[in-house]
C-alpha cells in the first residue's frame, strides 16, 4: 500500500529502482574460475588452511565430510535428486583482504557496484547499526557502532571469530545443528565459509536491528555461510538476514545454517527476506535453543530459488521458555517452496505460536511442512499453529503437511488450516470502487500477507512489498 | 442519464434478463422491486460490470455512451456506484487504505494535473463523513468489512459512496438486516448525498421491501419478475405492492 510511504516518509526503499532483472543479473567475476568443483578431503583441508584456522576447526570439518558419505539425502520432501555435488563449486573467494574492510570506502568498486544495486549503503546510512555482507564465500563489509562494542557487543564475519573469539566459538559451533544431523548439515559443517557470529552479552539489550546482507555471485558456486548467534542471559537482541541471488545457467545449492543460543530470560528475533534466483536450491537450517524464561521470535519471507526446504527449529528447553514463528512463502512459476517450522517442547510450561500465509501462482507449489512435538517432560504445553495459503490461479498448487506428536496430555494445541483462492467477487468488489483488477489483485495479496509483513522493520516491509509486487507482475519466472 | 435498452443477460448458459428496458433521468430516483430469482440483483451486478455475467442483446448507456465494453473500475471512475447486498470482506487492508486509495484513483480520472490528496486531508474528509453516519471512527483503521455486523457493513457502503461522490447510485438491499435506527441513518445518509450533489444525483434503489421506501421517495417504482419489467408506477404504486404482494401483477 501506497499509505505505508505516506505516513511514515521513510529513506528510500532498499528495493525501489530495481526490477527482476537486477536479481537474476550477474556481475563478471574472474576469480572463481581457479576453484574446482566437487567435494573431496583436499579441498575441505584446502579451506581451512586458507582461512588460517586452528585444528580443532579442522578436525571438525573432516568428522562432517566423513558424515557426509555415510547420510544419505532425505527421502521426503521435494526432489532433490538431480543436485549434482560434482558440478558445484564448494569454495570460492571474493575479498581479498581477511576479515573485511574497515569503510565502505576501501570495498573494490565492482564488489561496490553489486551493492550499490542492492542498496545497502542507503540501508545503512537509514537505520541500522550495523552491516555484515557476504559476498560469496567471504564476508568482506561490516561494522558496528561504537556503543555496542564498549557494552561488549561482538559482531563480525565468523572467520574471523574463529581466530578472535575461539572460547565462544569452539563452545557453540554446531552445537544447535551438529553436523551428523542431516546430509546438508554435514556438506555444511565440510565446507561451511563466512557468515555472521553475533554475541550479546548478559543482561544487554541492543534496540537496533542489527543487518547482515547475503549475496551469491558466482557460476555453480555454493553458498554456505554460518550464522552463529549467542544471546546471554537477560538480553535483547534482533538481527536480520537478507538473501539476493543473480541468475545463472545451472543449480547452485545453498546450505546456510543458523543456530541460535537464547539464555534465561532472554529475548531475540531473527528475521529473513530470501530471494535467490530460480535456479537454487535452498536447502536451509535454521534452529534455536531457548533457555528458562526466554524467548524467541522468527520471522522470514521466502521468495525465489528452485527449490526451498527450510523449517526453522525452535527447541524450548526451558521452563517457561516461548517461541513465535512467522512466515510467508511465495512459490512463483517452477518453483517450490517447501517451507514450515518445527518446535520441540521440552520444558514446563512452555508455549508456541505458529503463523505460515503461502502464496502459489503460475504453476508454483508450495508447502507447508511442521513439526510439533511435545515431550512427556513438558507439562502445560500450549501451542497454536496457524497456516492460510492463498491460491492465485487454478495451476498452482498448496500443501499441509503437519506432523503433531504430543506425549503429554496437559498440553493444548490448536492446529488449523486455511486454503482460500482469488476470488473472482472479492476482486469485483475492490475495482467497482475504482481501482483496476491488477492493483485489486496486488491489495488482496498484500492483505493477505500484511500480518507478517507489518511484523518486518520498515525498510524490509516496503522491499517485500515490491518483491511481491514483482512477483505478481512477471507471471513467467 | 442511465438508459437501459432490451437488455438480455445470461449466466452460465442461463438467461436471466429479458429484454429488460429502464430510462433514469438526473436526478430520478427509481426503486425496483420484485420477488427474489426475478432479477433484481443480476441487473444491479450488470450494470456495474460484474465478469460473470454476459449481455447476449442490448444496450447499457450511460451519459448517452454505451458502456458495455468498460471494465467495472472505469464504470466506477465515470459515476457509477453500487452498495453491495453483501459487501465483501477484505483482510489486511483497512477501510481507511482502501478508501483513500479508491478516492485517488477518482480523483485522478477527474483532475489528472493535480498531485494526490495529502492523507491528513483525507482523514479529515473521512472522519467528517464517518460523524455523519454514526459510525465509531475506530472502523476506519479496521480491515475491510472484517468482522462488521450487517449494519455496520451497509454503513460501510454508504460511507464509500459518500466518498466516492457518484452521479448514480444503485443500493442493492441497503435496507436488508437493517434495523429501524440503522435504515434512519443509512437513509439520512443516501439523502445528505444526493442534496450535496445538487440533486443531480440519481439512483436505482432495489429492494424486496418498501419500508426504506418511507425515507427515500422514490419518483417511479417498477417490478422485475422473470427477467422482466412487468409493471411500473409513481411513488404510490409502492403502496399498493406492499398490500396486494407481488403475485397478482
Amino acid at each position: 500500500m501506497n499509505t505505508i510511504n505516506q505516513k511514515h516518509q521513510p529513506a528510500k526503499p532498499i528495493f525501489s529502482d530495481l526490477s527482476r532483472e537486477t536479481f537474476d543479473h550477474k556481475n563478471q567475476s574472474d576469480y572463481i574460475k581457479k576453484f574446482r568443483k566437487g567435494l573431496s578431503k583436499d579441498l575441505i583441508e584446502f579451506i581451512s588452511k586458507d582461512k588460517d584456522e586452528p585444528d580443532w576447526m579442522l578436525a571438525h570439518r573432516i568428522r562432517a565430510y566423513d558424515y557426509i558419505q555415510t547420510i544419505p539425502l532425505p527421502k521426503w520432501g521435494p526432489d532433490i535428486s538431480h543436485l549434482n555435488f560434482d558440478e558445484i563449486c564448494f569454495f570460492a573467494k571474493a575479498a581479498d583482504k581477511k576479515g573485511g574492510y574497515e569503510s565502505w570506502e576501501e570495498v573494490p568498486q565492482d564488489i561496490k557496484y553489486t551493492f550499490e544495486r542492492l542498496g545497502i549503503p542507503e540501508a545503512e546510512r537509514a537505520v541500522l547499526a550495523g552491516v555484515g555482507a557476504q559476498y560469496e564465500s567471504e564476508a568482506i563489509y561490516h561494522s558496528l557502532e561504537k556503543e555496542l562494542t564498549d557494552q561488549g557487543v561482538i559482531f563480525c564475519d565468523l572467520d574471523v571469530a574463529v581466530h578472535d573469539h575461539p572460547e565462544l566459538v569452539k563452545k557453540y559451533f554446531m552445537k544447535c545443528v551438529p553436523a551428523n544431523d542431516h546430509k546438508f548439515a554435514a556438506v555444511h559443517g565440510a565446507v561451511w565459509s563466512g557468515g555472521t557470529f553475533l554475541y550479546i552479552p548478559k543482561g544487554v539489550k541492543v534496540e537496533k536491528p542489527l543487518q547482515s546482507y547475503f549475496r551469491m555471485n558466482a557460476m555453480n558456486m555454493g553458498q554456505f555461510e554460518h550464522t552463529l548467534i549467542i544471546i546471554e542471559d537477560d538480553a535483547e537482541g534482533h538481527y536480520i538476514e537478507g538473501c539476493s541471488a543473480p541468475k545463472y545457467g545451472s543449480q547452485a545449492l545453498h546450505a546456510g545454517c543458523v543456530e541460535i543460543f537464547v539464555g534465561e530470560g532472554a529475548k531475540f528475533r531473527y528475521s529473513s527476506v530470501e530471494n535467490w534466483s530460480r535456479d537454487t536450491y535452498n536447502l536451509n537450517t535454521k534452529r534455536a535453543v531457548i533457555e528458562k524464561d526466554g524467548t524467541m521470535e522468527w520471522v522470514g519471507g521466502n521468495m525465489g530459488s528452485g527449490v526451498t526446504m527450510l523449517y526453522p527449529c525452535s527447541i524450548l528447553k526451558g521452563d517457561g521458555s516461548s517461541s513465535d514463528h512467522l512466515g510467508i512463502a511465495f512459490a512463483n512459476t517452477r518453483q517450490i517452496q517447501d517451507t514450515g517450522a518445527k518446535v520441540y517442547h521440552i520444558g514446563k510450561n512452555t508455549s508456541s505460536r505458529i503463523t505460515m500465509k503461502s502464496l502459489s501462482k503460475g504453476g508454483g507449489q508450495s508447502v507447508y511442512r511442521g513439526v510439533l512435538h511435545v515431550a512427556k517432560s513438558a507439562d502445560n504445553a500450549i501451542s497454536q499453529v496457524e497456516c492460510d495459503a492463498l491460491i492465485l490461479d487454478p495451476e498452482s498448487i498448496s500443501d499441509t503437511i503437519p506432523d503433531i506428536k504430543a506425549d503429554n496430555h496437559t498440553a493444548t494445541i490448536n492446529h488449523e488450516a486455511r486454503v482460500g483462492r482469488l476470488n473472482e467477487e472479492d476482486i469485483f468488489y475492490l475495482t467497482s470502487r475504482g481501482i483496476p483488477k491488477e492493483q485489486a489483485e496486488a491489495m488482496i495479496v498484500n492483505g493477505f500477507i500484511n500480518p507478517i509483513v507489518r511484523e518486518l522493520p520498515l525498510e524490509y516491509a516496503v522491499e517485500m512489498n515490491r518483491l511481491i509486487e514483482l512477483e505478481m507482475e512477471n507471471s513467467v519466472g | 442519464m442511465l438508459e437501459i435498452k432490451n437488455l438480455h443477460v445470461s449466466v452460465d448458459g442461463k438467461s436471466v434478463l429479458n429484454g429488460v428496458n429502464l430510462t433514469i433521468n438526473p436526478g430520478e430516483i427509481h426503486a425496483l422491486m420484485g420477488p427474489n430469482g426475478g432479477g433484481k440483483s443480476t441487473l444491479s451486478n450488470i450494470i456495474m460490470g460484474h465478469p460473470k455475467y454476459t449481455v447476449t442483446d442490448g444496450d447499457i448507456l450511460f451519459n448517452g455512451e454505451s458502456i458495455l465494453d468498460t471494465e467495472p473500475h472505469e464504470r466506477s471512475l465515470i459515476g457509477i456506484f453500487m452498495a453491495f447486498q453483501y459487501p465483501k470482506e477484505i483482510p489486511g487492508i483497512t477501510l481507511e487504505e482502501f478508501l483513500l486509495a479508491a478516492y485517488r484513483a477518482k480523483q485522478k480520472h477527474l483532475h489528472p494535473d493535480k498531485p494526490p490528496v495529502l492523507v491528513f486531508r483525507f482523514k479529515k474528509m473521512l472522519r467528517e463523513l464517518m460523524d455523519k453516519l454514526n459510525m465509531d471512527e475506530k472502523f476506519s483503521s479496521r480491515y475491510l468489512n472484517k468482522g462488521f455486523s450487517g449494519g455496520e457493513k451497509k454503513k460501510s457502503e454508504i460511507l464509500q459512496m459518500a466518498v466516492l461522490k457518484p452521479e448514480f447510485a444503485i443500493l442493492d438491499e441497503t435496507d436488508s438486516g437493517l434495523d429501524v435506527d440503522a435504515l434512519k441513518i443509512v437513509s439520512q445518509g443516501i439523502s445528505d448525498i444526493q442534496k450535496e450533489s445538487g440533486g443531480n444525483m440519481s439512483g436505482l434503489i432495489v429492494t424486496h421491501y418498501t419500508r426504506i421506501l418511507k425515507y427515500i421517495k422514490p419518483d417511479k417504482v417498477h417490478v422485475l419478475k422473470k427477467g422482466k419489467i412487468i409493471k411500473s408506477g409513481g411513488r404510490e404504486f409502492a403502496n399498493e405492492l406492499s398490500i396486494s404482494g407481488y403475485e397478482n401483477i
